[in-house]
């Protein structure tokens, strides 16, 4: 069986839809949804990389290495806001997060 | 080996002075500690003032640079203007506030600026790399703005979950951007764009869903309903000045950037979209209307009041006329100089040295304090829509358009919560000059945001007098982008 450019994109949408359930169904911990973040934008990197390829353009390959910085940009600024909110609040369980509601 | 041409750079001079100003801003800071927190908000405003000249200045013809990545055209020119006025009000707005709270470091005024630069490439954006860059170098700086006050509870709050859903929404946009890529071929809008024009041809289904993928990530942006759930949570929790931020200039951003991908390079597809933006704008306006009835919180209120005026921003937009892109930038004007008053306002709000933010608390203002009172019924007369003042223009042009575009279910529905909503801007001046008087604010409001509320009551009242101009100037922008 050849692998083509339509198991890319299954195995880039099956990441992407793990990823966006991962951010809604998970009750635990935060930590997971930017694990969850990270995975959606990896699966935009299978897509576009597989695209260039089947296409045999390079701008795919080149979005994918600014999607790759950003994302690492992304994960920095996360992590801080959620260690300041950390020294506020005592837990990052998802259910305490609710100070605001309405 | 061959070498590639180095591109123009002027057309984006603006961007890349704010750019080098930021860093020189974060250096003054650096070396002379937060101590020089204003000064380096007065030399951003300065910085923001020039990056204004620099935008008029610049050539008035169409032109790309960057290989086709970044446009310079009327269209950009006019938003950019209204992102700089809306960043130099802001930063004006902030400098007391972040005194008197204890939040004052030199960082606030530098974040601000790089957000703008992120804004001033999304409405330049030419290309889906750039829209995206773009667009995360104005996001990431927001979450940080938005939990700016660490040590508070609300504002970390506000921050992670603008975050989340910040980096949730952008993950969508490019997942739809992957997928435009892909079965375009190209990422550069006038490529994507050039595709439709080729004898009539049916646009692939991978290339809808992905559209709907990418303005299911520039809604998120502009707060529309059903991707609106973070606003009122970080509205509320984030600091005054930085929700005053977060309601004017990044709203024009995002929504011109959305004009923008849907009319350059998917004015072909107008039918497939045109449905989705009429459904987004008639939940938002519905959803503004009614959610904002029974809010206590006045920031919170004014989150709701964003989401309902987004969603009538949107009907010009469904219209996919000259007329209706020229409607939704007449609004986003009004809704900017309506938004910077009322918000200048809501940081007068203080008693004993505290903040306060209820709807309580505006209670008899208008015979403790009658000038305010004045100003706060014009402004909110006109977030209403009642004539002649401006609110009642902006609304005006964007039914019209849906009109000439037969739309005219969406007209009477917007038409309808237009109604709904003025009922919760009216029992605020009903509260102001009917109830009995509250503790009176503090005074004087400083010279400054005398100023602002002035100059934006002006603008407010006396639109009625001197709309053509303006006219004039936001038909030259619609023309700019319609092929």
């Amino acid at each position: 069986m050849e692998i083509g450019i339509g198991h890319y994109l299954t195995v880039g949408a099956i990441l992407f839809t793990i990823g966006v359930f991962g951010i809604f169904l998970n009750r635990k911990n935060v930590i997971i949804i930017l694990m969850s973040i990270e995975l959606i934008l990896l699966a935009v990197n299978i897509n576009l990389v597989g695209f260039s390829a089947h296409l045999n353009d390079l701008v795919g390959q080149v979005f994918a290495m600014f999607v790759l910085t950003v994302a690492a940009a992304e994960a920095a600024i996360g992590l801080a806001i959620l260690v300041v909110y950390f020294r506020n609040r005592g837990t990052i369980e998802v259910e305490d997060i609710s100070v605001m509601k309405g | 080996m061959p070498q590639a041409p180095v591109p123009d750079i002027l057309p984006a001079l603006p961007e890349i002075w704010l750019a080098v100003a930021a860093m020189l801003l974060l250096m003054v800071g650096a070396f002379r500690g937060n101590a020089s927190t204003r000064m380096v908000s007065w030399l951003a405003v300065v910085a923001v003032a020039i990056a204004f000249v620099l935008v008029l200045s610049g050539s008035k013809e169409t032109g790309t640079t960057f290989a086709g990545m970044f446009v310079v055209d009327s269209f950009s020119t006019f938003a950019k203007e209204l992102i700089l006025v809306g960043t130099a009000a802001t930063l004006v707005m902030s400098m007391d506030y972040i005194r008197r709270e204890g939040m004052e470091r030199f960082e606030f005024p530098v974040l601000i600026l790089l957000a703008t630069i992120g804004m001033m490439m999304m409405v330049s954006a030419n290309d889906l790399i750039s829209l995206y860059v773009g667009i995360e170098l104005q996001s990431l700086a927001l979450y940080v703005i938005a939990a700016f006050k660490r040590d508070t509870l609300k504002s970390t709050e506000a921050g992670l979950k603008y975050f989340v859903l910040g980096a949730l929404s952008s993950g969508m946009l490019l997942y739809g951007a992957s997928l435009i890529y892909g079965f375009t071929g190209s990422t550069n809008f006038e490529a994507i764009g050039a595709l439709y024009t080729q004898a009539g041809q049916e646009p692939s289904i991978g290339l809808i869903v992905g559209l709907v993928f990418l303005i299911s990530g520039l809604a998120f942006k502009v707060s529309a309903v059903p991707f609106h759930m973070w606003t009122p949570d970080v509205y509320e929790g984030a600091s005054t000045p930085a929700t005053a931020f977060f309601a004017i200039a990044p709203k024009v951003a995002a929504m011109t950037l959305l004009v923008r991908v849907l009319i350059a390079p998917f004015f072909g597809a107008v039918d497939d979209w045109q449905q989705i933006i009429t459904l987004i704008a008639i939940l938002s306006m519905g959803y503004g209307a009614f959610a904002a009835l029974r809010q206590a919180n006045i920031k919170r209120l004014m989150a709701y009041s964003s989401i309902g005026h987004m969603g009538f921003a949107l009907v010009g937009l469904a219209a996919g006329t000259e007329q209706g892109v020229q409607s939704v930038l007449i609004y986003l004007l009004i809704y900017l100089v309506m938004n910077i008053g009322a918000f200048a306002a809501i940081l007068t709000m203080r008693v004993k040295g505290q903040m306060v933010e209820g709807i309580d608390d505006l209670a008899g203002l208008g015979r403790n304090n009658p000038m305010l009172a004045l100003v706060l019924a014009i402004l909110f007369f006109s977030l209403a829509g009642i004539p002649p003042l401006a609110g009642f223009f902006g609304k005006f042009y964007v039914f019209l358009a849906a009109i000439d575009a037969q739309l005219y279910t969406l007209a009477v529905l917007g038409v309808l919560s237009s109604v709904v909503g003025a009922y919760y801007y009216l029992r605020i001046i009903k509260v102001m000059y009917f109830d009995e008087p509250a503790e009176s604010f503090e005074r004087p409001i400083g010279r400054e945001m005398t100023l602002i509320l002035g100059a934006s009551t002006l603008f407010t009242a006396f639109f009625v007098v001197f709309p053509g101009p303006f006219l004039a100037w936001t038909q030259q922008a619609a023309a700019a982008l319609l092929p």
